[in-house]
């Protein structure tokens, strides 16, 4: 728990406050260094042979074509991979390069090292590749029936023969989602002279990175150092090793600096997916509409590698009844192996699907009941004291569930559709819709998400807060990657400390310890309260050592008077407090999925209004309005922010992201057929932050950004259907859908 | 092949291969990194630059075909002599419709060039006329408050 004492929270830039992000000027002027701006002299660039099929067996490969380009200076396979030749989140079941055996498509078979990118891509084209194709597993129930499960998360609570009065089931499907960051992976790695190698690339967490990448390249720990550089957006995406193993690789054969940049197209194989599922429900309730017993079973795609699944379908089977109170479950979750290009992390991770899935449910139900959606949900409403219908673990941290439902539903609704710009209406300026086909459907739903690492992981942050003369630095291994972990850091340092002048060092792997994974909605209470407790430590430590009361950028004060200057606290050097912190403890769930799984949770509410055209099946979002709890808004720009862009995602989600696969090969690699929001797909928000402080984040913070995603998709859906009267099972829903083509 | 054109302001001569797109060719060429590759089929915005005063996508456009022509770069729109910034760039930050940074140089052209152009844009204009620049990160709120509040439309 962290306590502060003593701290002015008024302070202009502290806690609370709407404060301007540091790298915003580099970022308007263009001069803010992305990891695809770096250069190093004499750097070679690198590309990428990759195979077309989801699977087979590499029957032939000759490198011969691409050595006898002039100006290629290397090229490596599997065989040349110094060290371990897998790597792995958590288990290191990848081939840094392909073992023999294609498992999914874009398998990287091969990296080039030449003198500029067209002469690397022409060689990597050049590379003989012959592959015997195999069919590929694409189904999720005959990989299901064959056994190739990742894990299976299995939840038994209550009385296995309680049943109510009131039944509704349903089955629904979702796609992959892309997370396309606008930066598509692009890297540097400059050897060290020493045998050592420095890496520049996408990453959110870089300490991971370093592990894998030291085991793959059979260094030493302090040989290899993974820098943290500007990325263009993460939501997931960097949690997996891509490029960062091969380009090592390549600049230590050659002693020189190597630098690849993907195109848009290699970006869509080198991240991970958001997991592709099929679920199927079964609800029970009493004729009140409490709920009595649910029945889940919730299949992932996981693809060919098992990246972060494992914790994906803990998140899908934990969290497939939502914020809901039920004393019975019976819930089964699968991670299923097949040879679709590998899922993982994105925003939400695993809660997103299920929420889907089970909003649909509750909305079926107040149907069944002739119940409010909102009233159902009221009446189902976890709070407090109650415990979590999966794991049934006490909730014992404010979770204002009721509020956020009940603020949402209090917001005005928008104006009546208008009719004279065709922008306004569904299929906008393609003047596809006349104003008489558009009917209007207004849809609920609520997010609920576990913070942090949950199952007993140890989970942690160190940060470590120097004085220097010139003020104060906080340093963290973290990842920036737009979210705004710049200012958050910086905002809590200021309010504890009382002082102006604080800067943010965001450090490589050799220079602090972990900070743990910038996701999982984490940074703002783990490094937040890592620089809150070595920055408090720092205050005690020089007001105590220099007798004074207050600490304030010119030096520290004693009843208004400067009893020193922070020259003259820093004589010796910078006075530095380090803090390894943790978050109070979980437990692994047992056999029935029962325990302390998650430490602290969230929840949002979404309210969307859609247009939609009831001929042409075509969609206009007209507003999602949301409540979303925060504990304690540190930056509330930002997190208007946050909560925008993450219903834009969830938007995305609900009617125009799909990564379309056939054959276990996508067919959409590109942002002229993969669909994204642009600013006339998203309609308007209205944001209310609902302030419980949490009684151990920093100042009461919570982590809150993976929300508005996991809500919004699910309150999108509902509102369709309210609109068409038509059940819309499968995501994205698409104008076929809609008329039933 | 030797192409001469003007990059805010300078004469600039550059070597091209015939494969080299404006948007290579002024982030290996010219040292100006600022536009951002990000789909190189047009689709983004993220390498929007002014061609001869129209807004492009400088990945669609040939250094070739720019032979001769006037071209402004994020580099380009700073505030008066390049010093400080812009108005444009100053509401971005305000408002905080800047996150990671990506889409942003390409939003600034493309918001520098709808102020000089548009008259009391609409919400729907200002959307509208943004439609070609991806941002992954903002859902767009931020950017439109940021443009209101420099077009004198509703801020709130």
């Amino acid at each position: 728990m962290s306590t502060v004492t003593g701290v002015d929270r008024r302070l202009a830039g502290g806690v609370g406050t709407s404060v301007r992000r540091p790298d915003g000027v580099p970022k308007v002027t263009g001069r803010f260094e992305f990891v695809g701006d770096l250069r190093a002299d004499g750097m070679l660039w690198a590309a990428t042979r990759r195979a077309d099929v989801a699977r087979g067996r590499l029957a032939r490969l000759d490198l011969a074509p691409a050595l006898a380009i002039r100006g290629v200076a290397a090229v490596l396979t599997q065989d040349d991979v110094p060290g371990h030749r897998f790597q792995g989140q958590h288990v290191t079941d990848q081939p840094v390069l392909c073992d023999g055996d294609i498992r999914h498509v874009g398998e990287p078979i091969a990296v080039v090292a030449a003198d500029d990118p067209e002469t690397a891509r022409r060689a990597a084209a050049a590379i003989t590749v012959e592959i015997e194709p195999e069919e590929p597993l694409v189904d999720l129930e005959v990989a299901l029936e064959r056994g190739e499960v990742f894990r299976h998360v299995r939840v038994r609570r209550g009385e296995p023969d309680r049943h109510g009065e009131v039944v509704v089931e349903g089955v629904y499907t979702t796609a992959f989602q892309d997370q396309a960051p606008l930066g598509t992976e692009a890297g540097l790695a400059v050897p060290d002279g020493d045998g050592g190698v420095d890496i520049w690339g996408p990453t959110q967490w870089s300490h991971v990175d370093h592990r894998q990448i030291v085991a793959c390249l059979g260094l030493a720990d302090e040989q290899v150092r993974v820098h943290p550089v500007g990325l263009g957006g993460a939501f997931g995406a960097r949690e997996d090793l891509s490029l960062q193993t091969h380009i090592a690789m390549l600049a230590l054969t050659t002693g020189r600096p190597v630098k690849i940049v993907y195109d848009r197209t290699e970006s869509f194989v080198g991240h991970v997916k958001r997991h592709a599922a099929r679920m199927r429900y079964r609800h029970e309730a009493d004729r009140d509409g409490r709920l009595v017993r649910v029945e889940a079973r919730v299949l992932l795609d996981a693809g060919a590698y098992e990246t972060t699944s494992a914790a994906v379908v803990a998140n899908a089977t934990f969290f497939t009844v939502g914020p809901y109170r039920c004393d019975t479950v019976v819930a089964d979750g699968y991670a299923l192996r097949t040879n679709h290009y590998p899922a993982g992390a994105m925003r939400g991770f695993g809660a997103n699907q299920v929420a889907i899935a089970a909003e649909a449910q509750m909305d079926r139900l107040a149907t069944e009941l002739g119940l409010d959606p909102v009233e159902l949900r009221l009446r189902n409403a976890l709070a407090p004291g109650d415990p979590m219908a999966t794991t049934g673990q006490v909730i014992d941290y404010p979770l204002p569930v009721s509020d956020v439902l009940r603020s949402v539903a209090a917001l005005p609704l928008p104006d009546p559709p208008v009719t004279g710009d065709p922008r306004l209406l569904p299929g906008g300026t393609g003047l596809t819709t006349t104003p008489d086909q558009v009917v209007r459907g207004v849809g609920y739903a609520l997010g609920f998400k576990n913070l942090q690492f949950s199952e007993g992981f140890d989970d942690f942050a160190e940060a470590r807060v120097e004085l220097t003369p010139a003020g104060a630095v906080a340093h963290t291994a973290g990842i920036e990657c737009g979210q705004g972990m710049v200012t958050v850091i910086q905002q809590v340092v200021r309010s504890v400390l009382g002082m102006d002048n604080v800067e943010v060092a965001f450090d490589h792997t050799g220079q602090i310890g972990s900070a743990g994974s910038t996701s999982a909605s984490r940074q703002t209470q783990m490094a937040g309260n890592a620089v809150l407790q070595a920055a408090e430590a720092l205050r005690q430590r020089v007001l105590l050592s220099t007798g004074g009361d207050e600490l304030r950028d010119d030096g520290v004060y004693r009843d208004g008077v400067r009893v020193a200057t922070l020259a003259e606290v820093c004589a010796n050097g910078p006075v530095a407090e380090w803090v390894h912190y943790q978050h109070p403890a979980t437990e692994p769930p047992d056999d029935n999925g029962q325990g302390r799984v998650h430490v602290d949770f969230c929840v949002a509410a979404h309210r969307a209004v859609v247009d939609v055209d009831r001929d042409l099946g075509m969609v206009r979002v007209v507003a999602v309005d949301t409540a979303q709890d925060v504990g304690r808004a540190i930056n509330p720009q930002q997190l208007v922010g946050q909560i925008e862009g993450g219903i834009a995602q969830g938007l995305g989600y609900a009617i125009m992201e799909e990564v379309v696969v056939e054959d276990g090969c996508i067919l959409n690699p590109s942002f002229t057929d993969y669909l994204l929001p642009t600013a006339l797909d998203v309609g308007s928000v209205e944001a209310i932050m609902v302030e419980e402080p949490s009684p151990w984040g920093p100042f009461g913070a919570k982590g809150m950004a993976e929300l508005p995603t996991v809500a919004s998709a699910p309150a999108i859906a509902a509102a369709i259907r309210a609109a068409t009267g038509r059940p819309l099972t499968r995501m994205p829903i698409r104008p076929q859908d809609i008329v039933d083509l | 092949m030797i192409v001469t054109l003007e990059v805010n302001g300078e004469t600039r001569t550059v070597e091209v291969a015939g494969w080299e797109s404006l948007l290579w060719a002024l982030r290996e060429r010219l040292g100006l990194p600022g536009s951002k590759p990000a789909c190189e089929q047009g689709e983004c915005g993220s390498c929007s630059v002014l061609l001869d005063g129209e807004l492009v996508c400088s990945c669609l456009v040939m250094t070739s075909d720019a032979e001769g022509a006037s071209v402004t770069t994020v580099e380009g729109l700073s505030g008066p002599g390049g010093e400080g910034l812009s108005e444009v760039q100053r509401a971005l930050i305000d408002h905080g419709a800047v996150q990671c940074g990506f889409c942003t140089p390409g939003l600034v052209v493309a918001i520098a060039h709808l102020v000089d152009h548009a008259t009391d844009p609409s919400e729907a204009d200002i959307r509208e006329a943004l439609s070609g620049n991806l941002c992954r990160c903002t859902g767009y709120g931020s950017v439109l408050r940021a443009v209101q509040s420099l077009t004198g439309g509703d801020t709130a």
